[in-house]
């Protein structure tokens, strides 16, 4: 290939790249816009006009604040258990061999293979036959996020501790750090960010979740279940300013965290 | 109870052996390494000395027998209940903790006092005073290794474990360290127990070498003893080059051993069991053979080959290595010392091989004599 | 023994093989009591619910009658809808691949010190919620949007042609919300080929394109296929795209089970679920058998 047939194929990825990247983030151009949105009937779902009062009074619309709330209750909580249960799950699954352990590995791996409205209906199909049908609400919720959680959280620890040499544990028992030591010292601190990545994902597929949600809620309307009523009967843009103001504290988060690892590693 | 005639802290291994399933990796070991001994551990990879350096550390559970040091019995000790430090393969430095921290690691876990200036003071000795403060990750691969040496040096162990500690690094800077590390040993005094597959390290670096090889020792000693009088094919070939020719003891006359090897009479010194009579390998090391044109008269009391041919020639500088393939096929190597004193031979001249009857070995015929022979794949 | 140790303890071989079991049940006690209670059982309880015979309601109670007719008649009433499903989420995982191939590529290979801008973008979308990112595709495919206009422009779309509600419109929608999930996994295996390899290919007189099909392709597998699942998987049972962006022709199998839930019919639904299940855990054992000998694509 000549020079500049190369140059050209180089930039032809890249450009193409570039264009799917577009593809991604224009929902999120659109969702900044509206939030600013000054709509002109309740109907139909237009830029009519620029205006900051949404941001003003994010809480306007009856129940969507309440449903944030909840939203925030319950990832806080399903992050919280998932992430417990799902770390002693990688920890037994990559540090010991026991009779059943591939076994284990597809029970964990199956919630992730199966479709939402499948891991949904079969929750609500135990909870009606156990006589729980008028018991759904915030509890059946929870239960159902630490469920689906829990196999991200699995996934994401065990490749973390996966990639940790052995050998680093083996050089802190050499050094004199007993089990409890090595453990608080070595282990941990090593894994901990593989533990926090897999706490934010968990987080983000709790607060996100729809499908599952929205069979198993009663009564209770979490921000998602929120929205999608608001779909039906005409999207108030305040729920933009909720969408742009999370966007942005994730991205805060993720650029906080990749700076402190930048600097961590220069000095 | 203590033992009056052995002295305090030598390490000794008493019948160790490790099984993992039905493989055996180190067999009914017995080891005795000398207080304040610079001791090599050397084998090809997969011999079982770096399973016999971590039962030694406590990381690798013995299936059985005994390792004491002194009169203590440390064998089903946890790891960190033994005076032993281990400077890891590829160093296994904590990545999140600072140069500083890695080397306070041991002396924070024993509670000791003046962590501070015992740690300043290390990192004086390793000369890497001035990166107290950074990661793991930001030094180069010398440094990190001098950083893993000084993590556990500053415990002032018993014995030091070694496991391959220059294997990561370049040529210079491991012939570099193989010097410092020789001179740290010799100003801290302490028991040094050094594994590696790289025989030239273990040879300028070890008072005593132990040869290993599938779980078992094949020969201790000095390096010059190990090198000079072989008693294996496996350390024939591993430790150096070795010409084996196979020949067949006539007589024994004292301190002479007469052998004939492919018609030719040659003698060597009486040599290990097993080599009194019938078949004998005969062993020269390349660099004691002298080549002489083919008919020309060697000195008295020479070991002579006579009519061989120089097959290849290779000019290295400081000496000229030769192979030449002789009457029964097979081609012996010669190594000559550029001494200037006449013109190196060319491909196809005929020449006769001789070299001292001291110089020569006599090994067990029925071992393999390919064993040991450094392949590639084995580097 | 306290739960730090119980965390800590193989690195070092010394524990016995039964203590060292013994060890990895009690750690897994809670996380498999959680995952038979809450999945295994309501598996079998959903299978069973599709047995109940559907003259019963939440109120009354449901019969367990064996009653197989549920299959029998959702398979015949919804048969458009289920074929439905698996073309949409066909279609939506092919448009990923040909989408998200050439980003995870460039990301790998040609982005140089843009490499983690571009990764944060690529999960950029995950940031805010998914259903207010596929109501902005309701304004984005809309009559009024410029998309609509310039395709009218060009005569590929008639005058009186709509993008919103129709079958382009879920797909995209679909393609949308799961391109991240090809992405990652292709740019995770792409990242590992060393382009050493490539330059090898075409030292050994391979064209780009060759080199291509011959060492980048087969190398990138792993990440395709675990991309493929990821996008296939939950594409063939969302009903959020068909639902926002569609029309009561373009309905997928999971708005279906989801009516049928809301309406009180819960054998049908769930016999609709469970053949859902059913199907897909076939397509990925075929799909992923025949991958391993390379014999996909």
């Amino acid at each position: 290939m000549t020079r500049a047939g190369k140059w050209v194929a180089d930039h032809l990825v890249l450009g193409a790249g570039l264009m799917v990247l577009l593809y991604l983030l224009t929902p999120i151009f659109v969702v900044v816009l509206m939030s600013f949105n000054d709509p002109a009937s309740r109907i139909g779902y237009s830029f009519d006009g620029f205006t900051l009062d949404n941001w003003r009074q994010p809480c306007l619309p009856n129940g969507l604040c309440e449903s944030v709330v909840l939203s925030v209750e319950i990832a806080m909580m399903a992050t919280f258990f998932a992430t417990i249960l799902g770390t002693l799950m990688a920890f037994a699954l990559v540090r010991h061999r026991f009779r059943g352990r591939s076994g284990v590995n597809v029970m964990t791996f199956l919630p992730m293979a199966s479709p939402e409205i499948v891991m949904g209906s079969s929750l609500l199909a135990l909870f009606v036959s156990s006589g729980l049908a008028g018991a759904l609400g915030f509890w059946t919720i929870l239960v159902a996020h630490i469920l689906f959680c829990l196999s991200f959280v699995v996934v994401t620890v065990k490749a973390r501790l996966a990639g940790l040499d052995p050998r680093l544990e083996q050089a802190a028992m050499d050094l004199y750090a007993n089990e409890t030591q090595t453990f608080r010292k070595v282990t941990f601190p090593l894994v901990f960010p593989g533990i926090l990545a897999a706490a934010l994902l968990s987080f983000s597929l709790s607060f996100d979740d729809f499908i599952i949600t929205n069979l198993n809620a009663g009564q209770e309307v979490t921000f998602p279940m929120y929205v999608w009523g608001a779909a039906q009967r005409g999207i108030p843009p305040q729920i933009n300013v909720v969408g742009t103001a999370m966007f942005f504290l994730a991205l805060a988060l993720v650029v906080a965290g990749e700076v402190r690892a930048r600097r961590a590693s220069r000095v | 109870m203590s033992l009056p005639d052995a002295p305090a802290d030598d390490l000794v291994l008493e019948g160790l052996t490790k099984k993992f399933g039905t493989f055996v990796a180190v067999d009914d070991l017995d080891l005795t390494v000398p207080q304040g001994a610079f001791f090599a551990l050397l084998g090809p990879s997969g011999c079982g000395k770096t399973t016999t350096l971590r039962m030694v550390a406590g990381l690798e559970d013995a299936t059985s027998g005994t390792i004491r040091l002194g009169s203590d019995d440390i064998t089903h000790r946890k790891p960190y209940r033994r005076p032993v430090n281990t400077v890891f393969q590829s160093y296994a430095l904590f990545p999140h903790l600072t140069i500083f921290e890695n080397v306070a690691f041991g002396l924070r876990r024993q509670g000791r006092k003046d962590v501070k200036g015992a740690v300043d003071d290390m990192l004086e000795l390793v000369e890497l005073g001035e990166y107290a403060g950074r990661k793991p990750a930001q030094l180069s691969g010398g440094q990190q290794q001098r950083v893993a040496l000084a993590r556990a040096l500053i415990n002032r162990p018993q014995v030091l474990l070694l496991d391959e500690p220059l294997g990561a690094l370049d040529l210079k800077l491991r012939r570099q360290m193989q010097i410092e590390l020789k001179r740290i040993q010799v100003e801290v005094g302490i028991t040094f127990v050094h594994v590696t597959h790289d025989q030239e390290e273990a040879m300028t670096m070890a008072d005593t070498v132990a040869v290993m090889n599938a779980g078992v020792i094949e020969q201790m000693g000095s390096p010059i003893e190990l090198y000079e009088h072989p008693n294996t094919t496996f350390v024939a070939n591993f430790l150096g080059q070795s010409n084996l020719i196979c020949g067949t003891v006539v007589a024994t006359s004292g301190a002479r051993v007469h052998v004939e090897v492919e018609g030719a009479k040659v003698q060597a010194p009486p040599g290990v069991s097993g080599t009194e009579s019938g078949e004998v390998w005969v062993g020269v090391r390349p660099e004691k053979l002298n080549l002489s044109e083919a008919g020309s008269e060697p000195d008295g009391g020479s070991n002579v080959l006579r009519d061989g041919r120089v097959t290849d020639v290779s000019f290295i500088g400081v000496s000229t290595q030769y192979i030449a393939r002789m009457p029964w096929g097979q081609e012996l190597m010669v190594f000559e010392q550029n001494t200037g004193a006449r013109s190196p031979y060319r491909v196809g001249d005929a020449v006769d091989l001789h070299w001292s009857p001291d110089h020569t070995f006599l090994l067990d015929p029925a071992q393999d004599v390919t064993a040991g022979v450094e392949r590639e794949d084995a580097l | 023994m306290s739960a730090a140790s119980l965390l800590s303890t193989t690195p070092v071989a010394s524990a016995s093989k039964r203590g060292a079991s013994r060890t990895a049940y009690i750690l897994l006690l809670l996380p498999l009591l959680w995952l038979f209670v809450f999945f295994v059982i309501p598996l079998v309880s959903l299978v069973s619910t599709s047995l109940y015979d559907p003259a019963g309601s939440l109120e009354t109670g449901y019969a367990m009658t064996g009653h197989v007719q549920n299959y029998v008649s959702v398979l015949a009433d919804y048969r458009s809808h289920i074929l439905r499903s698996f073309a949409y989420a066909a279609a939506a995982t092919i448009a990923c691949i040909v989408l998200g191939y050439p980003l995870a590529y460039a990301i790998a290979f040609k982005a140089g010190r843009w490499k983690n801008l571009m990764l944060v973008a690529v999960i950029a979308p995950f940031f805010t919620s998914f259903l207010i990112r596929t109501l902005s595709w309701q304004m984005l495919l809309g009559d009024q949007a410029w998309f609509a206009d310039a395709l009218r422009f060009v005569h590929i779309l008639g005058p009186d042609g709509h993008l919103l509600a129709t079958p382009f419109a879920v797909v995209t929608g679909l393609t949308y919300n799961f391109l991240p999930f090809m992405v990652l996994p292709l740019y995770t295996s792409l990242e590992k080929v060393d382009p050493r390899l490539m330059e090898a290919g075409s030292d050994l007189y391979a064209s780009p394109i060759t080199t291509f099909a011959k060492v980048t392709l087969p190398l990138s597998m792993p990440g395709l296929v675990a991309g493929t699942l990821l996008t296939f998987i939950p594409a063939a049972g969302d009903y959020i795209n068909a639902e926002l962006l569609g029309n009561p022709r373009t309905q997928m199998i999971g708005n279906v089970i989801q009516n049928l839930f809301e309406g009180g019919s819960y054998p049908e639904a769930a016999a609709l679920s469970v053949t859902l299940m059913a199907v897909i855990v076939v397509m990925v054992l075929v799909y992923i058998r025949r991958a391993g000998t390379e014999e996909l694509l």
